[in-house]
């Protein structure tokens, strides 16, 4: 009985976690990175406007997801090479971070304010999945929440093989930078 | 004590299986809002560059990118060491691409055979896309002017224009990538020659082209090419029997570089010539050896990166 009792606690505490659970969310966060060397011959740097995310205040449980095609760059040449070579957007079209703001308590929703946090989770690029942690900021503000970060990606952790001829001019790991701004749903 | 483990095990494994299942439900809520637009997957690189041999492919230049292009045949390979296997006796294109639009481009060309000048357009009208488009349309229009030595007129005495000097020809292209190695199309074309050799002969050839890529690794590539006519097959250019133009080609893309490797029985360039104008035969064993360079430059740089620096 006591056992049947403690389960339907259980039970309620989450699923009242769940009516209230709290999210905010983006289609329009922007993601940058940029791979050059000091021996690149060209800028080797995309954007990216369309990143969809969803961050569950109450858990911190937190998603993103990105469409590789959608990155643009200064020269469609390098897009076409990004696409077809490295990233192979038509075998995988998607990157995804699954995961879980691991300090998320320490962030007051409520409260206007920038909150360092870490991520952890999996990151998924070119259909390689990597246990990843981040770390960035949370900034409060309003309705809205903006979830900075810079952090770098080797290109060969993610299976992204980089032809002998321009190893040196291609950086071994991509640098890189996210900025999504998130409103309340 | 046993139960209260147990009880922690359960809830423990509740709990997490709950989490997990969270991500999950999160991502599928970003699947669901995804607008229409951006789950479109259209094919990309269905050939790596605007000319597949000697003739055109359904792809186009983005907008604002500039493509030079140098475009050589070398004499025939039966020719032997007298004249350095064809090497001594080589005909080139000259050529200068811009994509006005992602859609729309636009060509001027001069070549040295003939020193004939021409110009083009092309238009993408469809792109192949998953789960809805099969294939990539393109519609292309070219013109030239044979300038040196002036067409001869099958009859003498005939009234001279200046149009005599000119031919059209109308391609649509139709092209599908099958999978990441490989690709095809099919052009069904239509070249005008204002005048040609015999008034017996139609002025207008219709063939169909069928070209095809097999990529070999990421960057290198087999091509073919062949162009057969449907009409006017028995059409002479300068009393000389015509064949239809079979190629054979190596393409190799090295960063901003496309070159092109061929063993072909035309030793011309432009539409007109090559399509209805090929005077050597691979029965004959009149082969031509050639290659095509093409560069591109970004002359506008794309919304977004205006003003930003190159390097």
């Amino acid at each position: 009985m006591k056992k049947v009792l403690f389960l339907m606690v259980c039970m309620t505490v989450l699923s009242v976690q769940g009516m209230y659970a709290q999210k905010y969310m983006t289609r329009t966060g922007k993601v940058k990175f940029d791979a050059t060397t000091p021996t690149s011959p060209e800028k080797i740097a995309g954007v990216n406007n369309e990143v969809a995310s969803i961050l569950d205040a109450t858990s911190g449980n937190l998603v993103f997801q990105i469409f590789v095609k959608s990155f643009k760059f200064e020269k469609e040449l390098m897009e076409e090479h990004f696409n077809e070579n490295y990233m192979e957007s038509d075998k995988f079209p998607k990157s995804e971070f699954k995961g879980i703001i691991s300090n998320n308590s320490a962030v007051n929703y409520s409260k206007d304010g920038s909150y360092p946090a870490t991520a952890t989770g999996k990151l998924t690029i070119h259909g390689v999945t990597k246990d990843v942690t981040i770390t960035g900021t949370v900034v409060v503000k309003g309705n809205s929440v903006t979830l900075q970060a810079n952090f770098t990606a080797k290109l060969a952790d993610y299976g992204i093989n980089v032809p002998s001829l321009v190893a040196d001019k291609l950086a071994k790991e991509a640098k890189v930078n996210l900025s999504c701004e998130l409103e309340k749903k | 004590m046993r139960k209260f483990i147990l009880q922690l095990v359960v809830f423990s494994v509740f709990s997490s299986v709950v989490h997990a299942q969270k991500t999950d439900d999160l991502m599928d809520m970003l699947d669901k809002s995804t607008p229409a637009a951006q789950k479109k997957q259209y094919a990309t690189a269905t050939f790596k560059a605007t000319r597949l041999i000697d003739g055109m492919t359904v792809e186009n230049l983005g907008a604002g990118v500039l493509d030079c292009r140098i475009d050589h045949r070398f004499g025939q390979l039966s020719q032997g060491s007298s004249n350095f296997y064809g090497v001594d006796d080589a005909t080139t294109l000259l050529d200068l691409d811009y994509g006005i639009t992602k859609w729309l481009m636009v060509g001027l060309n001069h070549s040295v055979l003939n020193k004939e000048y021409g110009g083009f357009l092309k238009a993408k009208i469809l792109r192949q896309q998953k789960d809805a488009m099969p294939f990539t349309l393109s519609y292309a229009f070219s013109t030239s002017e044979q300038t040196t030595p002036s067409p001869q007129l099958p009859v003498a005495t005939d009234k001279w224009y200046m149009s005599n000097r000119l031919y059209y020809t109308n391609q649509i292209l139709i092209g599908r990538k099958f999978s990441e190695a490989v690709s095809f199309q099919i052009v069904p074309t239509i070249v005008h020659y204002n005048i040609v050799d015999s008034n017996k002969t139609n002025n207008n050839t219709v063939a169909l082209g069928l070209g095809g890529r097999v990529k070999l690794t990421k960057r290198m590539a087999i091509t073919g090419e062949y162009y057969y006519r449907l009409t006017n097959t028995d059409m002479t250019y300068q009393g000389a029997k015509t064949y239809n133009s079979c190629s054979l080609g190596l393409e190799i893309e090295t960063g901003g570089h496309v070159f092109q490797l061929m063993l072909t029985n035309s030793a011309s360039i432009t539409e007109r010539m090559f399509i209805g104008q090929t005077t050597d035969s691979w029965g004959k064993g009149q082969l031509h050896i050639g290659f095509n360079i093409s560069r591109v430059f970004t002359v506008v740089k794309p919304k977004g990166f205006k003003g930003s620096d190159a390097k």
